[in-house]
Parts: structure tokens; C-alpha cells; sequence
């Protein structure tokens, strides 16, 4: 008995040790990803998954990382969060603690970004989120103090919200809007509620704030509600796959107003899933296929060309996080996590594929512009861009 | 906002709605009624017809109502094929080892559809939808379809298991396994019958879900399956005509909390209701306690 109890905890000591035995040595620099492979949107984790590997065998290619003087190949670990909050604060720990990463980028949902972004803070490990635009995710909601080791390469949601707002009232001159979000979905939500707040402030009038919960297929009940009052717009900022059936059951129900959506609209799937059914509709997005500057454009060609398909903004702004890694690794000089959040934290300008971004007053949002995206043809069509 | 027209839009939407829980909670309740079995792979069985339908009409071309019979025939004999595998071995076990199979079953058929298809699905319109608006009401051919085809399932289900042999033989193992083979009753088989008839109304689910829901996914069957679970136990479990009446109950009450309150309040106040009405009557609406057997 005895023995059995010891062999039991020598093979799971001994496993423990392979386990650790990863981290440590300097041939090469170790760097984490957080993805949503599995769960409720695989189609984000997949575009943020190819965008990394691409990132990284960009910057391989050359034999890595200039450090010093000497370039130092990349370890790209990835992760899968199952887009849930639990697994990706797992998936954070397991990143920092087993697999000895100096800093990691991802989750791109909010929903998973914030946990982790938890974890990073604990740990002292620089994270940057691709996607998630709640302010949750850089502000430490006990102290009201931006995170120090969180940065992000997208814009915030309060940002997101003015832009909408501004672009209902100024461009599609509506006067009344109604909205319907997911309630259990942390970007919707705090999205819905800046609309509203800005979209009134601004002397628009919000008539219906219907919601409904993830899993729901059904949206009869509210759309009949938001059809009652007859608002001019309908805001609706769901994910991809919800938005097809909103849009297709609002159809059925005669409601004949476009949707205005965010940012989560952006995945090609949009179109295949919905049949048309989202034509001439607006969203606002983190950049734009055919408004692309040079360094773009080599981008969505490179990407076109190994992946067969166009990169939604995931991919761009995965790409982007990934760059200003690469850029705080280099300023940095050395493998050492500390070091690589100060030396990100003295970046304040970096002109990613997803246009110019600027980090000001130690924070970790970058203050860029955003673009309004028509459905047309099938295609997402640019329709204007949204200074800060 | 109460005006009639109003009232009469929402109580279609609850129609189809409840139709299609209705539909899925008869599959929980023909089960739990031969085999006193929660079959929790139901919601399961269900999302499998959708991705079944999805697949007859991407890559077999067919129309609807090949898609529907091919789709039911497939989805019972998966549902047999369950059976035959998971619950049958089970049969004496402790109940809770088949439970805990079923929802084993359920997790295994979710991920060997991820498997295939990690991202959601459209499924092409089958149907021509015509949309009609009337007296400021708007219904749809599909609404209609979808209503028509579950009533009548509903009613040739309640014709089988109340008038005909196979339904007499299924009622009797209800009311006694072990006594029913001594009078001929071949068990085996009318249970595979139980099985198939189960897998074919949730195929057929999963096919009507798919035309008024067009986006197919492999959790799809989660909710939904809790949802159509929980009608069959409101109306009592066990029970056909219950289930019927459960999944419209539920349909309705979901759908009315939602117009006529904050939407945001809608799960909270129906379940709320629900369970108020569990209390009232603990063996569902049309339920009755279990007779002691001397």
C-alpha cells in the first residue's frame, strides 16, 4: 500500500517536473494566445488563430525578434477559452504559471477578457486583447485605476457608442431607435447602454430596449414590441451568428427599418449565414477592407493567400496585438516580463494594419479611428470613417 | 400599447413557439412514459435532425417534404440505435446510471457534430415563405406549416399510443415490465418502437426548428432540449396530451412575459410562474401521483 502510494507520487512528481521544465531558456522568446477556438464563436478564434501564426512566421522568417543585437525566434502557445470567462482565466493561469510565457495576447471576447485580464494584472504579466472593447477590461473596477499590464489594439465601446450615436443621428438622420441586445453578453450590454445614453444626449429618442439571452433563436416577441412603437432604427449589437436570425425574423414580422450594428457584426460569416438578409444594412467596424493603407494591403493579401479568405478585423487587430508585442520585445532587450510591460508601456504610437493608433497618459487604450461598414452586394462596402 | 392586433401578433409567435417545444417535450415524455427514463440526449437527437436537415438540403438538394421524411427516418434510427447501445445494457441498473448514459450520450453527439462543423450553419430556405399582412397582423406560410405539421403529429402520436395495438403494448409496459412478457408482449421491440417513434418527432423538430430558425449549431439542442424538458414535466411527465399542453403553456408564458414586460424580466418571471405552478400541482397539469403496486 505503502509503495503503490509512493509510486502514485513520484510518477505524478516526475510529470509535474516535464511539466515546468518548458520555460527558462533564452534560444527562444515564449509568448502566449487566448483564443476562442471552441464555443460560442469559433469563427473569432479561428481569424485570431491565423492571424497569429502568420504574425509570428512573419517575424521568424527573419530569425525572430531583434534583441540586442541578436534575433531570437519566436514560441507561439496557444490556448482555447471555449469563449468562456472560467476557462479563460485558466487558460491565463496556465500561460503564465505552466507554460512560462513573458506576455500573452488574447481572449478577444470581452466576456474572456476580463477575467484574464485579472489574472495578467496579478501575475505582473503584459496581456493585449486584439478585440475587446469594454472599458473593463484596462480599468480595475475597485480602484478606478487603469490596469498597468493590460493594453489593448482596438477601441473602447464608449468610443464605439459616440460613433454610432453620432453616425444614426448626423448621417442616417433618424430621430427615434430602438435597441435589442444579448443581456448575459457583456460587450452588447455596456454598447446598448452608451448608445442610449449618447444617442438621447445628443437629442435622439430611444423607444424600445428590448432584450434577450445567448441561446435564444427566438426573437418574436420582442420584435413585435420594437415593431409597436415604430422607431426609425433598430441598434443591434450581436455577434454574428445572432444577428441573421434577428434580422430575418424582423422580415417576417414587416418591420422594414435598417439595423445599425457594432463591431461584432464584422465576421464574413454574417453574410453566408443570414441569405441577404442583412443587404443595406450599417455596423461599425475596426477597419476596412477597401479602405486599406499600404501595410494593410500587404496584409489582406498575405493573409488571402495562405488562408484562402479575406481577414475579418479579428485577424487585423490579432496581427496588430501581436506587433506591438514584437515592438515591446525589441525595445525591451531582454526576456523579462517586467521589462516588456514597461517597454510597452513607453510605446505611444504604432501604425498597425488597422490604421495609426496612439497611446496617451499611460493608458492602455489607444485612442484610433473606427469606420462605418454598409452590407452591399454581399460585401462589407466602406461608408465613412470615424475620427476620434 | 394593448391593442387587439398586438395581442393577436404575439399569440401567433407563441404558437409557433409552443409547437415547436411541444414537439420536443413528446419525445422526453413517450420515453419517461414506457420506460419511466429520462432520455436527456433528446435535445441532442433534436440538434442532430437539425444538422440532418441542414445537410439534406445542402447537399442532397432535396426539397421539404424528402427532407422531412428522410430526416425522421435517419433521427429514428439513431434514436434506436441509442437504445440498443446505452440503454439497453442499463436496463436493471439504478435509474440514475441511465440518466447519467443519457446525458452522456447527449455531450458525445454535440462534440461529434463539432467535430464536423465547428462553426453554425445556414440552412437554405426549403420552403417558399410568403409573408401576409392582415388587419395589421403579419403571419407566414412557414408559421402555418410549422403550427399545421406539429398538431398533426402531435395527433397521429396520441392516435398511435391510445388506439392502436403497439400504443396498447407500450401502455402496459408503462403499467408493469416485468408482468407484461408473461402475456406475449415482445418488450424489446416495442421499446425499439418507443425509441424510433421518440427519435422521429425530434428529427421532426429539429427540421421545423431549422426552417423558422435558420442557423444550425451543435449547442443548439441544450436550451432548447431543457426547455421542452421542463414543459413535459409542467404538463406531466409521462403524459402526451401534457407535453402538448406543457410546451404551449411554456411557449406562451415566455413569449407574453416578454411583451408585456421588461424582456429583460422574461426568463426570470416565466420560470417564476412555472415553478408557482409545480407547487400547486406537483405531477404537472395532467399528471397523477403514482399508485402504489401490491
Amino acid at each position: 500500500m505503502i509503495f503503490r502510494l509512493l509510486s502514485v507520487f513520484s510518477i505524478s512528481f516526475i510529470l509535474l517536473l516535464g511539466g515546468c521544465g518548458k520555460g527558462g531558456d533564452s534560444s527562444s522568446i515564449r509568448v502566449g494566445l487566448i483564443a476562442e477556438l471552441s464555443g460560442e464563436l469559433p469563427a473569432v478564434g479561428a481569424s485570431s488563430k491565423n492571424a497569429a501564426l502568420m504574425a509570428v512566421e512573419d517575424v521568424n522568417k527573419d530569425g525572430g525578434v531583434e534583441m540586442s543585437g541578436k534575433r531570437i525566434p519566436i514560441k507561439l502557445i496557444i490556448e482555447d477559452n471555449a469563449s468562456k470567462a472560467d476557462q479563460s482565466a485558466a487558460a491565463a493561469q496556465k500561460l503564465i504559471t505552466q507554460e512560462d510565457v513573458v506576455a500573452f495576447v488574447g481572449p478577444n471576447a470581452s466576456l474572456g477578457a476580463i477575467p484574464a485580464s485579472e489574472i495578467a494584472e496579478g501575475a505582473h504579466v503584459l496581456m493585449i486583447t486584439p478585440w475587446s472593447t469594454n472599458p473593463k477590461t484596462s480599468l480595475d473596477a475597485r480602484s478606478g485605476q487603469a490596469k498597468k499590464y493590460v493594453f489593448r489594439a482596438c477601441f473602447t465601446d464608449p468610443f464605439e457608442g459616440r460613433v454610432l450615436a453620432r453616425f444614426a443621428l448626423e448621417h442616417l438622420k433618424v430621430k427615434t431607435a430602438a435597441a435589442l441586445y444579448d443581456v448575459s453578453s457583456e460587450a452588447p450590454k455596456s454598447q446598448s447602454e452608451l448608445f442610449k445614453k449618447i444617442f438621447e444626449e445628443q437629442g435622439g429618442k430611444i423607444v424600445s430596449f428590448e432584450t434577450y439571452t445567448t441561446g435564444d433563436k427566438d426573437f418574436s416577441a420582442q420584435l413585435t414590441k420594437i415593431l409597436a412603437q415604430k422607431p426609425d432604427l433598430i441598434f443591434l449589437p450581436a455577434y454574428y451568428n445572432d444577428v441573421p436570425l434577428v434580422v430575418q425574423q424582423a422580415q417576417r414580422l414587416g418591420l422594414k427599418v435598417p439595423f445599425l450594428g457594432s463591431d461584432a457584426w464584422s465576421s464574413p460569416d454574417l453574410i453566408k449565414l443570414s441569405g441577404g438578409a442583412v443587404e443595406g444594412n450599417y455596423f461599425c467596424n475596426h477597419y476596412a477592407v477597401d479602405d486599406a493603407s499600404p501595410k494593410a494591403v500587404k496584409f489582406i493579401e498575405a493573409y488571402k493567400a495562405k488562408y484562402g479568405k479575406a481577414p475579418d478585423d479579428v485577424a487585423a487587430l490579432t496581427y496588430d496585438a501581436f506587433g506591438l508585442l514584437f515592438q515591446a520585445l525589441k525595445d525591451s532587450g531582454k526576456i523579462e516580463r517586467q521589462s516588456v510591460r514597461d517597454a510597452m508601456a513607453r510605446i505611444t504610437g504604432y501604425d498597425g494594419v488597422t490604421g495609426s493608433m496612439r497611446f496617451e497618459n499611460g493608458s492602455g487604450d489607444p485612442v484610433k479611428s473606427a469606420v462605418i461598414l454598409q452590407i452591399k452586394d454581399g460585401r462589407f462596402v466602406w461608408v465613412m470613417n470615424a475620427k476620434p | 400599447m394593448p391593442n387587439p392586433s398586438y395581442f393577436f401578433q404575439q399569440s401567433l409567435n407563441a404558437l409557433q413557439l409552443g409547437s415547436i417545444y411541444a414537439l420536443i417535450a413528446l419525445g422526453y415524455t413517450l420515453v419517461y412514459g414506457v420506460l419511466r427514463m429520462i432520455n436527456f440526449a433528446h435535445g441532442d437527437l433534436f440538434m442532430v435532425g437539425g444538422f440532418f436537415c441542414f445537410a439534406a438540403a445542402t447537399y442532397l438538394g432535396l426539397s421539404f417534404v424528402p427532407t422531412l421524411l428522410l430526416v425522421m427516418a435517419l433521427a429514428a434510427l439513431l434514436g434506436v440505435l441509442l437504445e440498443r447501445v446505452a440503454y439497453r445494457p442499463l436496463r436493471n441498473a439504478p435509474r440514475v446510471s441511465a440518466v447519467i448514459t443519457a446525458l452522456g450520450c447527449g455531450i458525445f453527439l454535440e462534440h461529434l457534430v463539432l467535430a464536423r462543423y465547428p462553426y453554425p450553419q445556414s440552412v437554405p430556405e426549403l420552403v417558399h415563405n410568403v409573408t401576409w399582412h392582415v388587419a395589421g397582423l403579419s403571419f407566414s406560410s412557414l408559421q402555418l406549416l410549422i403550427v399545421g405539421l406539429s398538431v398533426g403529429l402531435m395527433l397521429l402520436l396520441d392516435f398511435v399510443v391510445r388506439r392502436t395495438m403497439v400504443g396498447l403494448a407500450m401502455r402496459a409496459i408503462s403499467w408493469d415490465m416485468r408482468v407484461v412478457p408473461l402475456l406475449g408482449v415482445p418488450v424489446d421491440r416495442i421499446i425499439t418502437f418507443t425509441f424510433a417513434l421518440g427519435g422521429a418527432l425530434g428529427g421532426a423538430a429539429g427540421v421545423m426548428y431549422s426552417l423558422a430558425y435558420p442557423v444550425v449549431d451543435p449547442f443548439m439542442g441544450v436550451l432548447v432540449g431543457w426547455k421542452a424538458f421542463i414543459a413535459a414535466v409542467l404538463g406531466g411527465i409521462g403524459n402526451i396530451r401534457g407535453a402538448m399542453l406543457g410546451g404551449f403553456l411554456l411557449g406562451g408564458v415566455e413569449i407574453f412575459v416578454a411583451a408585456y414586460y421588461p424582456s429583460t424580466y422574461r426568463d426570470f418571471v416565466a420560470f417564476a410562474l412555472l415553478l408557482g405552478l409545480l407547487i400547486l400541482r406537483p405531477y404537472g397539469l395532467l399528471g397523477r401521483p403514482p399508485t402504489q403496486k401490491v
